[in-house]
């Protein structure tokens, strides 16, 4: 391979899923999160001889309903198989889980490709201690923890279709709204409830073949993925530049230090001897299953976004961050539906823009914490859109708004922040404004354009803000004769 | 056939640790045994779906709903070396 | 009552003596711990004392068999009860729950009055295999009882058990029986839950009774099938079990597979085999050849499919959450050594074998292949049972073979459930009946011949009728005569 070849990324995903049933995949335990350890175990879950694993309705309804909203086909019937492997946080020593029938097949979501989606289920905690009695020097000891063990999980996994460290988090972040939406999942990965690896090879740029992978594991926030698939990317094309070869294995990513280590990589292939599972029947979705999770598809993120977009005019930014999050595109749509008179693209900016920005500024509220309303959001919106009062009065008001919930058009009253719409009285301003800075005024008039900046603010000054701001450059420059 | 190597391969796949005569008693007594289910291949199954399943069974599911846990000593009860709430082992971690 | 009279009765008659009042269920129980605690076959693993039998157990439960206490094989998981499957590896374990199987007996009333001996983890036909030594066969003391569910079968022939509950993987609970001199049902797979039944086959695992008589092993199914939702894969029988009363055979066929009744059947048993089948023409049935061809391959197919799952269900014996652990230096010492001494040489060499048969590369040609000859070996029986209503062969080509006879050659021993491994793979139902005595190949005294009978899918009913009508025409009452050694 030359190395003055333009090398690409090709980057697959595969995300571990957390179902949030009440109760673990194949046994009655409750699903727990920071509880003590083994408080929710079961003969089931603790593999004890003769127990017998029976599935979780809800679990299978909720893979639907992923599979649904990745538009993956689902299989007829899918099969589940022993995957065979000893650790001790596999009590049974095999994870049931899905081989050749997985529940769901080839899907998309956004430009990417899904391949697949089955389930199974997760594996126990183990927490690695400091080492005791009668241990070989060096050794130490890990604890184990069944109460994750058995959680249900779906695992999603994509075509390579990614190609830079950016589209993986932009694309995760996707990923993650989606499901967060369906409400079959917390989708918080501090917490583990999404996992996600990501197997990342280069290759020169319009080959259709792929070069040797590397898989980084469980990486616990898109912002360190990002990173970490970036300074692996890097280091790949280093390498294949200077004429070396990228080896399998597995990596870990350090946020700390932005360095990558291999993990396990004298591991021994796995032989995983897959099987059919004998003790569990196969799941065949019937035409109601199917139609459920159909009827119970929220509007997801992608088409929220496009629709925020097309129908509304939204800006992409403000559509993005609106449809990510369905608490504030319900704040949005509220906003639009009290004032159906304002331009949505101006609500959709005031609220993602300095709506947002003045929530974080006092004491960083969560939109669910603000006392102010959609209806009181719109109705200053509106006044702005109207013109009765100027951007920079809006943002005041506003603060006010967010600080103790007041109603916009009492705070423009009391403080007189009206607009001044009488174009006489504006234009004696600006005269004023000239007369008292004859240094800027002579540097516009000699072409320095950007000191008009000077005499804007001093009218600005003059009316406290209140006018408009438009209005007032055009004035400066027709009497400084621009 | 099966030989030592492949003995100690799926002894170890099996995490079965075999004293010496026992590694050569299994390669000679799987060998035999494969010697007989070989026959296996003299039939034509081209086209026969595999059966893991006799019972005409399909979507037998449980409801979500909790059922009680083990108290956390009970689940502890018989294990080898229980510590602190949990299943003590030697670490993973520790493998050379 | 004189005790004698009391221990010479069936099941099914004691039951009805405590109903009428004629012994209390008291009276009964104490009688049966005096008797196994005579144990002189290394038949029980564990016996129970009046408190622990009666743990669970409703005594007024009023339910057919109500008071008439139960040997239990030792791997149906008891709640507070030393379970061991016959294994090292679980000595000591204490399950913390109960099988649904023997559940259902608590709950209708009948006391558990011991665990039984076993070959460990079900594997073996010989109950050699145990880790804690044979079962003697109350024959001849120096016969094998048959196995895996040696120990109920030899305790229900030797009268120390009125019945006797047991499993069957591959003629796990025929193959006793018959070598035992009682009946013995391995009914269709899915008729009773496997939940707390531990693990040695799943898609083949199926419990049952083993009884003096027909009317026993009925009286015993009708309590434990049915639908268990910790069973995915339970359905239980429709409409039930009632008890037999049929008289006569008319108008039923009985199918021989000739392709499997040839080389290595002993003379005797033949001999029985031929009596019987004269016996069923003399009921009004009819005898007629059918084919199975693909049945002499059951056994290769089966000692591919058992190990495979059974390597994989008793991966979990690890060391870590329960059972024995040896080693402490590392992790992967940990689980060699806890396995490689827990477990014995038959259940090693199962383990090792289906490994191999699922492990990469040969996958398809073991595991798989023998997958699709289970599909034809249910095939033919499909196609054979439109033609016949039952299939039947001798239980076993040998009757009862000395201790250490066929411990040599793994295949040899193998070959014992050549006629009871087919039903296994097609989950169908089978009863085997005591149907005479035979001399052994070498000498010897008379030993018990037991008579297969299969039937369709859940066609338990009609298959109980046909034994029971069967089983009078034989009229078989010989007792052991306890030759010891
Ligand atoms: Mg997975
Ligand atoms: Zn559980």
């Amino acid at each position: 391979m030359s190395s003055e070849q333009e090398l690409e990324a090709v980057i697959g995903l595969e995300i571990h899923v957390q179902l949030s049933t009440r109760t673990k995949m194949f046994c009655g335990c409750e699903l727990s999160f920071g509880d003590r350890a083994n408080v929710h175990t079961c003969p089931i879950c603790l593999a004890h001889p003769g127990v017998l694993p029976v599935p979780n309705r809800t679990a299978i309804e909720y893979a639907l309903l992923i599979a649904a909203a990745l538009e993956c086909e689902v299989a007829p019937r899918s099969i589940f198989h022993r995957k065979n492997y000893f650790y001790p946080d596999s009590p049974k020593a095999y994870q049931i889980s899905q081989y050749d029938v997985p529940i769901a097949g080839a899907g998309r979501l956004g430009d990417v490709r899904i391949h697949r989606a089955h389930l199974e289920e997760d594996a126990a905690k183990m927490v690695h201690v400091g080492h005791h009695r009668g241990r070989i020097q060096g050794s130490d000891d890990s604890l184990v923890d069944f109460n994750r063990g058995g959680t249900p999980l779906v695992e999603i996994v994509t075509e390579p279709d990614l190609r830079s460290g950016a589209q993986v988090r932009e694309w995760g972040q996707l990923l993650r709204a989606t499901i967060r939406q369906l409400g079959v999942s917390d989708v918080n990965m501090e917490e583990g409830s999404l996992r996600c690896d990501a197997n990342v090879s280069v290759r020169p740029v319009g080959s259709d073949e792929f070069g040797t992978k590397t898989e980084m594991k469980n990486m616990n926030s898109f912002r360190f993925i990002e990173r970490g698939i970036e300074a692996e990317v890097a280091r790949q094309k280093e390498l294949i530049a200077s004429g070396g070869q990228v080896v399998q294995e597995t990596l870990h990513f350090d946020p700390a230090t932005g360095e990558l280590h291999s993990l396990r990589s004298k591991e021994e292939a796995h032989d995983y001897r897959y099987m059919p599972e004998p003790d569990l029947v196969p799941v065949v979705p019937t035409r109601q299953m199917l139609d459920a999770a159909a009827a119970a598809l929220p509007e997801l993120p992608a088409e929220r976004s496009q629709r925020y977009r097309e129908e509304l005019g939204v800006s992409e930014g403000a559509a993005l961050k609106l449809s990510f999050d369905l608490e504030w595109a319900e704040f949005f749509e509220g906003v639009i539906a009290h004032h159906p008179e304002i331009e949505p693209r101006a609500a959709a900016n005031w609220v993602t823009g300095e709506f947002a920005a003045e929530l974080r500024k006092q004491g960083d509220q969560a939109l669910g914490e603000t006392v102010v309303t959609p209806d009181s959001l719109g109705a200053l919106v509106r006044l702005v859109g109207s013109k009765r009062i100027s951007h920079s009065s809006a943002k005041a008001v506003l603060a006010e708004m967010v600080a103790d919930g007041a109603d916009p058009l009492e705070v423009v009253e009391e403080r007189g922040l009206e607009q001044i719409s009488d174009s006489g009285e504006l234009e004696k301003i600006v005269a004023q404004a000239i007369d008292e800075n004859p240094a800027p005024a002579e540097q516009v008039r000699s072409g320095n354009e950007k000191a008009i900046g000077a005499l804007v603010g001093a009218v600005m000054k003059a009316t406290q803000g209140r006018a408009d701001g438009g209005e007032v450059t055009r004035l400066l420059r027709r009497d400084l004769g621009l | 056939m099966i030989e030592r190597e492949q003995v100690l391969h799926v002894a170890r796949l099996s995490r079965l640790k075999l004293s010496e005569e026992e590694v050569a008693a299994l390669e000679h007594e799987l060998s035999s045994i494969l010697d007989h289910v070989d026959r296996l291949t003299e039939i034509d199954v081209e086209g026969v779906e595999p059966t893991s399943h006799v019972v005409p069974l399909e979507n037998v599911l449980r409801d979500d709903l909790p059922r009680p846990s083990l108290d956390r000593d009970r689940a502890l009860e018989g294990a080898p070396d229980p510590h602190d709430g949990a299943f003590r082992v030697p670490s993973p971690q520790a493998e050379a | 009552m004189a005790e004698h009279e009391l221990l010479a009765a069936t099941a099914t008659e004691t039951a009805g003596l405590i109903a009428d009042g004629v012994v209390s269920s008291d009276e009964c129980l104490n009688a049966w711990l005096d008797r196994a605690a005579e144990d002189r076959l290394n038949g029980y693993l564990w016996k129970a004392d009046r408190a622990a039998a009666m743990r669970g157990v409703d005594p007024d439960s009023g339910a057919p068999g109500a008071g008439v206490p139960v040997a239990v094989k030792d791997i149906f998981c008891t709640t507070g009860v030393p379970t061991t499957a016959g294994s090292r590896i679980l000595e000591g374990y204490i399950p913390p729950y109960t099988s649904t199987a023997l559940s259902r007996l608590s709950a209708s009333g009948m006391p558990m009055i011991g665990k039984t001996n076993m070959d460990e983890f079900a594997m073996g036909s010989s109950n050699e295999n145990s880790a804690y030594g044979p079962v003697l066969n109350p024959w001849d003391h120096g016969r094998v009882p048959g196995g895996s569910s040696g120990g109920s079968a030899a305790v229900v022939a030797g009268r120390l058990a009125p019945w006797a509950l047991g499993t069957d993987t591959g003629g796990s609970i025929r193959q006793p029986a018959a070598l035992c001199g009682i009946v013995g049902l391995k009914p269709t797979y899915g008729a009773i839950s496997r939940y707390g039944m531990i693990a040695f086959a799943s898609s083949l695992d199926q419990c049952g009774p083993l009884t003096r008589d027909v009317t026993d092993a009925a009286l015993m199914l009708s309590r434990l099938q049915g639908r268990d939702e910790m069973d995915s894969t339970s359905v239980g029988i429709e409409g039930g079990v009632e008890l037999p009363s049929a008289v006569d055979l008319n108008g039923l066929r009985f199918g021989i597979p000739a392709d499997l009744i040839g080389e290595g059947l002993e003379a005797g048993v033949r001999k029985v085999f031929e009596q019987t089948t004269a016996a069923i023409e003399r009921l009004g049935g009819s005898i007629e050849s059918i084919a199975l061809p693909h049945s002499d391959h059951g056994i290769s197919a089966y000692y591919v499919l058992a190990p495979a799952e059974a390597s994989t269900n008793l991966a979990r014996y690890d060391g870590v959450r329960y059972g024995m652990r040896e080693s402490e230096d590392d992790l992967v010492s940990m689980y060699e050594e806890t396995r490689g001494a827990g477990f014995g040489p038959e259940v090693k060499r199962r383990i090792m074998l289906g490994t191999y048969a699922l492990s990469s590369g040969y996958y398809e040609a073991y595991y798989g292949r023998a997958q699709r000859v289970r599909t034809m070996i249910v095939r033919d029986f499909d196609k054979a049972f439109g033609q016949v209503d039952f299939v039947v062969t001798p239980t076993s080509p040998t009757v009862a073979f000395g201790l250490g006879e066929k411990t040599g050659d793994p295949w040899t021993m193998y070959l014992n459930d050549l006629y009871t491994v087919p039903m296994s793979l097609a989950g169908i139902p089978a009863i085997s009946i005591p149907a005479g005595t035979a001399g052994p190949a070498g000498g010897g005294p008379e030993l018990p011949v037991g008579f297969q009978i299969a039937a369709p899918a859940f066609a338990e009913q009609s298959l109980l009728e046909a034994a029971f009508a069967l089983e009078r025409e034989i009229g078989f009452e010989q007792e052991p005569q306890e030759v010891e050694r």
